[in-house]
């Protein structure tokens, strides 16, 4: 390594800092950042990467993001700066059910809010907060596309239309009792 | 012939408020403007940073467009036809700083930039004079945790030159605007604390910034507290970059050395002994240069590492760690000279350590850092420096008391560290130590001292010098280096195997420690990074090198007395036990 070595200490770290980043990583992860690293610019391939994280572990976690910063060896304040900046990425655990309330224009004439505030309510949590029992989250979204069905509720993959906030109970209802089936 | 053609770059026909004006191709409106004499305002801007042009101060109108340009990104084409002062374009600078204002708090009173903040002048020379905006105001907590950098993001106007000089000049990509719009704000990783982030406390974000949302953590009161208790022995020492800077403060030339009127304040200050960084800096170098002949007669550990500048042991403990064996185990000049203040001075004045109180000037911040290191510290636990001011602090503390500097006769530091050779004065610039350790080495190695004591080859004003010196039947490698991009570029050579270095000097800060981040602000008609300003510091300390009698460190008179009386001999055991420390690596790993 260095020209003149002979009396060489153990102060290098990066076995250790690299054997914690692949730890915090799943397998497909670390390959495919392996691929991009073989390519001309892999920093380029930043938001992909996390992505893939978000995908796998429903938000990003600081440790993920080091991780990232130290295989695709890109600074750590760019990672939290590119997590941070862009709305899709998400900081915070995600529950199991991802309830968003459509505030597109149709939806908000037809009474979104009064929907917002039942589920605040019900759930005892703000926009961007995930309940206690890590079932759900609350989001706001933009037009989700179905004015037809408005005010509309989607949580997960599955579209409520017409949702009032009388309904909203039974709804959540559903879920929650899906989980304790399970259980 | 072809060559010299496309050197040859095409001269371009503009016109800049109704003059006419000829530029090579590729030059911007901004540019372009300066040559007849018309400073556009500005704010992110800086001539040695890539661009932003986020701040729109610097917009201008251009014939035939219906919005601005913003002058500093924009290049001017053939038959271009600029107006860089109509009644709009100063109505719209004035707004874009006016909103700037909106978001900024109004406590120039009382903030550490008063006087020289970007944001003030540019508001005065604008033509700002009434507020005529008020909404909502963002409001970050301080991160005052640093033991050197205090961020303050209530201040910050997003002008990104922080981040800029963080990743192009350091290399160390510790700061990035986080979140977006209006909750943007400038900080390290997952808004970590500046001392758990991989900042190497340089100080450069302080020195950028326009305004003050980089400060350095205070120690006057400290100092202030001290001086004021009649049971404390208090003492300074001054840093040798110092003298060729304080003058500024006091609206002197720069590169006016004031050394004698230095000593001069301090003692009217109160100080008890008045030292000399000077003294520490010499006995670095008869210690380094042993060390580094001992390493290179054994062929045994090479390239040699300087390490007196804290800010680049920060960097080789959280970038370089495996690079750590190869840094001289030398303290830094500030850390012997306190050592010897509280151990061989305190036994020759008859004094208890504990009741002297030992100030280092330093034209750095990360000192403050270095002098809380554990490494640095008395067995009980109290620290062998116990505070650090900046050059900008001492300024300010020598006017908090009334005193003007330059109306002061000079004086001399007292005895015994208070006398120094001129390779000690050296210290402060980019090949200082290089330049000190050469004089010495050459005499080791050769017998002789060397004919020519200036080796103006290792003065890396440009930020990174190879050389080689011959030294009889010795050939050095030398490689010399400012600016952490620059010793990334070194260091790297250097694991690759490409280069094989004898001795490295690596400084953190531009320019050496005269362009530290604890030097005063630059002066009207200066600005951050300038070559001239930076220039004019080191030729003062070249002036005091020249002008003493001794110019080698190892024939100081005090260095010998010292290791006759205390020290023993150059790199024995008991020099080892005073003079030199110990590195480790750091986490959070930098990315290089």
């Amino acid at each position: 390594m260095c020209a003149h070595q002979n009396t060489q200490q153990a102060t290098d770290n990066w076995k250790e800092v690299k054997e914690f980043a692949k730890k915090a990583l799943p397998e497909h992860i670390i390959t495919f950042i392996e691929e991009c690293k073989k390519e001309e610019h892999p920093e380029s391939k930043l938001i992909k990467v996390l992505q893939l994280v978000q995908e796998h572990f429903g938000y990003l976690a600081t440790t993920q993001m080091d991780a990232v910063a130290q295989l695709l060896q890109v600074p750590m304040a760019k990672v939290s700066g590119v997590a941070t900046f862009y709305h899709f990425f998400r900081l915070v655990p995600r529950g199991k059910y991802l309830i968003r309330v459509c505030l597109g224009t149709a939806c908000y004439v037809k009474g979104a809010e009064r929907v917002v505030d039942k589920l605040k309510e019900e759930l005892g949590i703000q926009f961007g907060e995930t309940t206690k029992d890590g079932l759900f989250s609350l989001e706001g979204t933009r037009c989700l596309g179905c004015c037809g069905l408005a005010p509309v509720v989607e949580i997960n993959e599955e579209i409520f239309g017409q949702v009032t906030p009388d309904k909203i109970p039974a709804i959540l209802e559903h879920f929650s009792e899906k989980e304790t089936e399970k259980q | 012939m072809n060559k010299d053609k496309q050197n040859e770059a095409k001269m371009i026909k503009i016109k800049i408020d109704g003059k006419e004006v000829s530029v090579p191709e590729g030059t911007t409106i901004m540019e372009a403007s300066e040559k007849i004499g018309i400073q556009i305002p500005r704010l992110c801007y800086h001539p040695d940073l890539s661009l932003q042009g986020s701040c729109r101060v610097c917009i201008v109108e251009v014939k035939g467009f219906d919005f601005y340009m913003t002058s500093c990104s924009t290049k001017v084409w053939e038959g271009m036809e600029i107006k860089t002062n109509s009644p709009e374009i100063r109505q719209a600078r004035r707004d874009i700083v006016e909103l700037l204002l909106d978001n900024h708090p109004q406590d120039c009173q009382t903030c550490e930039r008063d006087g020289n903040c970007e944001l003030q002048n540019l508001s005065y020379s604008l033509g700002v004079r009434e507020r005529l905006f008020s909404g909502e105001r963002k409001h970050f907590s301080e991160d005052k945790k640093s033991k050197s950098v205090v961020r303050v993001p209530e201040k910050c106007i997003l002008c990104g030159r922080c981040v800029r000089v963080c990743a192009e000049v350091q290399g160390v990509y510790n700061l990035s605007q986080h979140g977006r719009g209006f909750y943007t704000q400038v900080m390290p990783a997952h808004a970590s604390a500046m001392d758990e982030s991989v900042c190497i406390q340089c100080g450069q974000c302080i020195m950028v910034c326009p305004v003050a949302a980089f400060v350095e953590q205070s120690h006057t009161e400290r100092v202030w507290n001290a001086l004021a208790d009649s049971k404390k022995h208090v003492v300074i020492q001054t840093a040798p970059s110092i003298r060729a800077a304080i003058g500024e403060g006091f609206g002197m030339e720069p590169g006016t050395p004031a050394t004698g009127k230095m000593v001069t304040a301090t003692r009217l200050l109160g100080f008890d002994g008045i030292f000399d960084t000077n003294f520490g800096a010499d006995l670095t170098i008869v210690e380094e240069a042993t060390e580094f002949v001992r390493r290179m007669q054994r062929k045994e550990r090479l390239p040699l590492l300087t390490s007196c500048s804290p800010g680049w042991i920060n960097f080789l403990e959280k970038f370089y760690p495996e690079m750590i064996p190869y840094a001289s185990t030398c303290r830094s000049p500030m850390s012997m000279t306190s050592v010897l203040l509280k151990t061989y001075y305190a036994e020759k004045i008859k004094k208890d350590p504990k009741d002297i109180f030992v100030v280092a000037v330093m034209p750095c911040v990360a000192k403050k850092f270095e002098a809380d290191r554990d490494e640095h510290k008395m067995p009980d636990g109290t620290p062998y420096t116990d505070a650090v001011l900046t050059t900008r602090e001492l300024i300010w503390m020598i006017k908090c008391y009334g005193i003007d500097l330059r109306d002061l006769p000079d004086s001399d530091f007292d005895d015994p560290l208070g006398e120094s050779s001129g390779a000690a004065d050296i210290f402060g610039t980019t090949g200082g130590v290089m330049e000190a350790a050469l004089r010495m080495a050459c005499e080791v190695l050769t017998g002789l001292p060397p004919e020519k004591m200036e080796f103006t080859d290792v003065r890396a004003v440009e930020g990174l010098r190879e050389t080689e010196v011959v030294f009889g039947k010795y050939k050095v490698n030398v490689a010399v280096s400012n600016g952490l991009t620059n010793a990334k570029t070194i260091l790297n050579r250097i694991i690759k195997g490409e280069k094989q270095y004898h001795i490295v000097e690596i400084m953190a800060c531009p320019g050496g420690c005269i362009g530290g981040g604890g030097q005063p602000y630059p002066p009207k008609g200066y600005h951050f990074l300038d070559p001239e300003l930076l220039a004019k510091r080191a030729q003062a300390l070249y002036t005091i090198d020249s002008s003493k009698k001794v110019r080698s460190s190892n024939h100081n008179p005090s260095i010998k007395q010292i290791y006759k009386e205390f020290l023993g001999a150059p790199g024995s055991e008991r020099a080892h036990q005073f003079l030199h420390t110990h590195y480790h690596p750091r986490l959070p790993r930098g990315i290089r």
